[in-house]
């Protein structure tokens, strides 16, 4: 398909096309919007995780001189009767109501013509709790002491979470179970079984541009503007809480700083829809990078894996039990628990595998969707548990997961047939790229040194749905109308270079229109990777659509086939004069077969695997737990890339995000507070943070149902990071850590540990 | 809140300029409110990332911590004055060149950081750019990337004189 050999466009490592308002600081983030007439809210936020609120007081607020209204959950009550929101439950209010159930929780709003004015008042409102006790961890939650939501309300949209519609007293927002062969029996009959639980922490996203909506409401009719990732979804939801007709809401974004989940579904656009709604007026709705750590965040977990293994080192059956720390809201952490629950066992052709998978309510901010959807926790468990099942076997750790890697043709444990996915060639790609044939040097003395690999896997999100317009002007120019939204990883260059593939015209010629419900056509999302995939299709088939109506026009106007006469003179030949349009659309949708409930088999999970594996090379001063990383490998299974460079610092932004989780990431809640809610205490990775050797490559393979062959690959770069690190350490210095984040603490505890003179509690 | 206001006067990418602004107000905000600039943007708010940095009398300074009465008189460089508009600084070319970012919002910082770099040390090691670049950061991860448009940059650089 995309052999470069015979692509002008597809296949090309092209510079971004809004490369040059980038680089000059003039890229048109909603951030930077402001409205004529517009106020401005500030929100004045829970201080406690979980508790009734008994009074709020909002007089003084109101006193201070160019408040113009301030808000509370009544009020939106007031005025929207059900105003509850989520994309899995309608658990979430757009202002707190009665409970508050985790911190940072947005209580109360000021509105005011000045930002500044905002804030102050917004800290002069009093709020009188009455402080219940909370649940932080989600085994605990699980125990059901602590209850977060009296009553469990799923959104109706998924099928599967509609047995849980009343349920009181649980914390359990969706329980997922994969039945594959008979593990009890492969237990029974293993030569060796091995038994360990790793946990993860709570990160989050930070987004630099952080999430931004601006409502303006008139006449029966609502815009928002928001740096939203799912502008088709927003729409819906929105129309929903006001009972309205989805055409009465119209939702428009631009460039995002940053998404990475954090922006999917509804976020900050619900509750500034009801404050325009109230205030009659435009309100924007921009939080802080602080108030970021309050909204949506990744679900902390933990894990129990359990293995059976034969006397020649091959996987007979394992067992997995995951728990997902959803926090206070569910968002889409039941479809974390679930569609990535399936693959908990890991990419290896395994006969017999059990998967249970909870998401749990807690108190704590909301888990959401980031990068990953849940993968990165899962091979964080599955790929360290492989490697100590290597080291206990003496077995080097390529080879025996070699020896049990799935490989295309072969079923995967939910009862898919794995096709086009790279497992083995990506493993052999990091081991050539680490020499690990070669000799290694171990160290001495005090600084000793270790590699590690590691492997993970991801089906696409599924069934899901794009659709594309392009149009062809006169002058043989050409605009693409999709709803992927930009933001930063380069959708809208890839977008331009498939239409311009197909109709054979000039990079330049191609403008990409902006996400805007009122113009552009429906996409589910842009999450997941799923975009070069599903959206790519779709401008493919309607740049096929306007190819075959242009091809029409030429033979109409007796050209020969195969002329090639260029399209604006086809216009002239055809309407007389530089005029008329030619329209093509598409809808795009793969196939599909939902999980049987009971056993979570189904035959046709994904339309494509994205496969990320990592090698790390570490030194660990033995006498202070101190590493450092000496060597990182990233390599992917790209399909055909449509843009190779764009391809490449994706794995690498990817790599090097996952190495903020694995190193340094970590919101630590400590008496009901969440203490480090800023960049200064919470740290994400810079430039002294980088491997001192560091590579990125990927394997270019046919997806054979991909547009010109490619699949999505936004996330597989996180896949292998963390347990290819914790590995290294393993080899280096014989002690395993079981939960991230990997600090020097944490080594030098185990270390101190295994020499039989254990640290207390610090 | 009412606060005080006050009128400043400076230049601004070269052209003398006037604003009235309250004695509480951040460089960005002036920036942004008062002049439609919106290159140095707000991100952590706190001085952190860099996603604000404007060059203040030479000096590379982080808007969000700056007040805006406190420019008074000072000579302000912005990313928008980095280039003319038509022709990109040879900063600007080398961070495209290199793919060197990918959402964008911190680029402006990069980039003013990656002059200021250049005009003190042209011909920076690798260790040099990694600590003169450390106080500003990138979500996206693509430092890798920032490293080479650095060194493509002053390569382009030596080569204009």
């Amino acid at each position: 398909m995309a052999d470069r050999s015979t692509t002008t466009s597809v296949g090309h490592s092209i510079a971004r096309l809004e490369g040059r308002d980038k680089v000059t600081g003039r890229t048109d983030y909603i951030y930077n919007l402001r409205l004529p007439s517009m106020l401005h809210a500030k929100a004045c936020r829970s201080p406690i995780s979980h508790g009734r609120i008994r009074a709020i007081d909002t007089g003084a607020a109101l006193a201070m001189p160019g408040v113009r209204h301030v808000v509370t959950g009544e009020d939106v009550k007031a005025v929207l009767p059900e105003p509850y929101y989520g994309p899995a439950f309608h658990d979430q209010p757009i202002l707190a109501l009665d409970k508050v159930r985790h911190f940072g929780e947005p209580v109360a709003v000021v509105l005011a013509d000045d930002p500044h004015i905002a804030e102050s008042a917004a800290q002069i409102i009093e709020v009188d709790y009455q402080e219940l006790p909370g649940v932080y961890d989600e085994i605990e939650a699980l125990r059901g002491q602590v209850i977060v939501h009296e009553e469990l309300k799923p959104a109706g949209t998924f099928a599967d979470l509609k047995h849980l519609a009343g349920r009181r007293d649980t914390n359990l927002a969706l329980d997922y179970h994969l039945r594959h062969g008979d593990t009890d029996r492969a237990f029974a009959q293993a030569e060796h079984v091995f038994d360990h639980i790793f946990s993860t922490q709570q990160t989050m996203h930070a987004a630099f541009e952080p999430i931004v909506a601006l409502a303006d409401m008139r006449d029966g009719r609502l815009t928002i503007y928001s740096s939203t990732q799912s502008p088709s979804f927003v729409r819906f939801e929105i129309a929903r809480l006001l009972g309205w007709p989805e055409s009465h809401v119209r939702v428009k974004t631009a460039h995002l700083g940053g998404g990475f989940g954090a922006k999917v579904y509804v976020k900050a656009e619900a509750l500034a829809m009801a404050l325009s709604l109230i205030a009659r007026r435009p309100v924007r709705v921009a939080l802080t990078m602080e108030e970021q750590f309050y909204t949506i965040t990744k679900h902390a977990n933990t894990v129990r894996i359990r293995s059976a293994v034969d006397k020649d080192g091959r996987i007979t059956g394992r067992k997995c039990e995951v728990w997902w720390n959803g926090g206070a809201y569910a968002d889409i952490g039941p479809r974390v628990a679930q569609k990535s629950g399936f693959s908990a066992a890991g990419p290896y052709d395994i006969e017999n595998v059990d998967i249970d998978s909870f998401a749990l309510y807690t108190n704590r901010p909301p888990a959401g969707a980031l990068r990953g959807f849940g993968i990165p926790q899962l091979v964080w468990a599955y790929e360290s548990h492989t490697d100590i099942i290597a080291g206990e076997l003496g077995i080097d750790p390529l080879a025996f997961r070699k020896r049990n890697i799935l490989r295309n043709g072969r079923p995967q444990a939910v009862g898919s047939i794995v096709e086009d996915a790279e497992f083995e060639a990506v493993l052999d790609d990091v081991a050539r790229r680490m020499n690990w044939r070669g000799p290694f040097d171990k160290g001495s003395g005090t600084l000793l040194r270790g590699r590690g690999i590691a492997i993970g896997f991801k089906a696409s999100i599924s069934p899901t749905t794009s659709s594309a317009i392009v149009s062809v002007q006169a002058d043989g120019s050409c605009i693409v109308y999709c709803s992927t939204v930009d933001m930063g990883q380069g959708s809208d260059t890839a977008m331009a270079q498939i239409a311009a593939e197909v109709l054979n015209i000039a990079l330049d010629s191609i403008k990409i229109v902006h996400p805007d419900t009122d113009v552009t056509p429906y996409d589910m999302s842009t999450l997941g990777s799923r975009s070069t995939f599903h959206m790519g299709h779709a401008v493919r088939l309607a740049a096929q659509d306007a190819r075959g109506k242009l091809d029409a026009m030429a033979s109409a106007a007796g050209l020969p086939e195969g002329a090639n006469t260029p399209l604006a003179d086809l216009f002239v030949k055809t309407f007389g004069m530089r005029a008329g349009t030619i329209v093509g659309a598409a809808n795009y949708m793969p196939e599909y077969a939902p999980p049987n409930y009971e056993t979570g088999q189904t035959p046709k999970v994904t339309p494509f695997w994205m496969i990320g594996a990592a090698g790390a090379e570490v030194e660990v001063d033995t006498q202070t737990g101190q590493f450092r990383i000496t060597r990182l490998v990233n390599v992917c299974d790209a399909g055909k890339a449509i843009n190779p460079a764009v391809v490449e610092t994706q794995i690498s932004g990817a790599a090097v995000m996952q190495l903020g989780f694995t190193m340094t990431e970590n919101m630590i809640i400590e008496d009901g507070q969440l203490t480090n809610p800023s960049l200064a205490d919470y740290k994400i990775p810079g430039f002294f943070d980088l491997p001192d050797a560091m590579e990125n490559g990927f394997i270019e393979a046919e997806q054979h149902n991909g547009p010109f062959g490619a699949k999505g690959v936004g996330e597989s770069g996180t896949f292998g990071v963390s347990p290819a690190i914790a590995n290294a350490i393993a080899d280096a210095v014989g002690v395993r850590i079981t939960r991230l984040p990997i600090t020097a603490e944490a080594v030098f505890r185990a270390l101190r540990a295994k020499a039989g003179n254990p640290l207390g509690d610090a | 809140m009412t606060g005080r206001r006050r009128t400043i006067q400076f230049t601004l990418n070269g052209q003398p300029v006037a604003a009235e602004i309250g004695v509480h107000q951040n460089l960005t905000e002036l920036l942004q409110d008062r002049f439609g600039l919106f290159g140095a943007r707000e991100s952590c708010g706190q001085g952190l990332c860099g996603c604000c940095t404007v060059l203040v009398d030479g000096q590379a300074i982080t808007g969000c911590l700056r007040l805006a009465v406190l420019v008074d008189g000072s000579d302000v460089r912005t990313i928008e004055g980095l280039s003319d508009g038509e022709t990109l600084s040879p900063e600007q070319e080398a961070f495209i060149e290199s793919g060197a970012f990918q959402c964008g919002y911190c680029t402006p910082g990069f980039i003013l950081m990656t002059r200021k770099l250049l005009d003190e040390n042209p011909d920076p090691s690798d260790d040099d750019i990694k600590h003169y670049l450390s106080g500003n950061l990138c979500r996206c991860g693509a430092y890798p990337e920032i490293l080479n448009a650095v060194k493509l940059a002053g390569r382009k650089r030596a080569a204009l004189t």
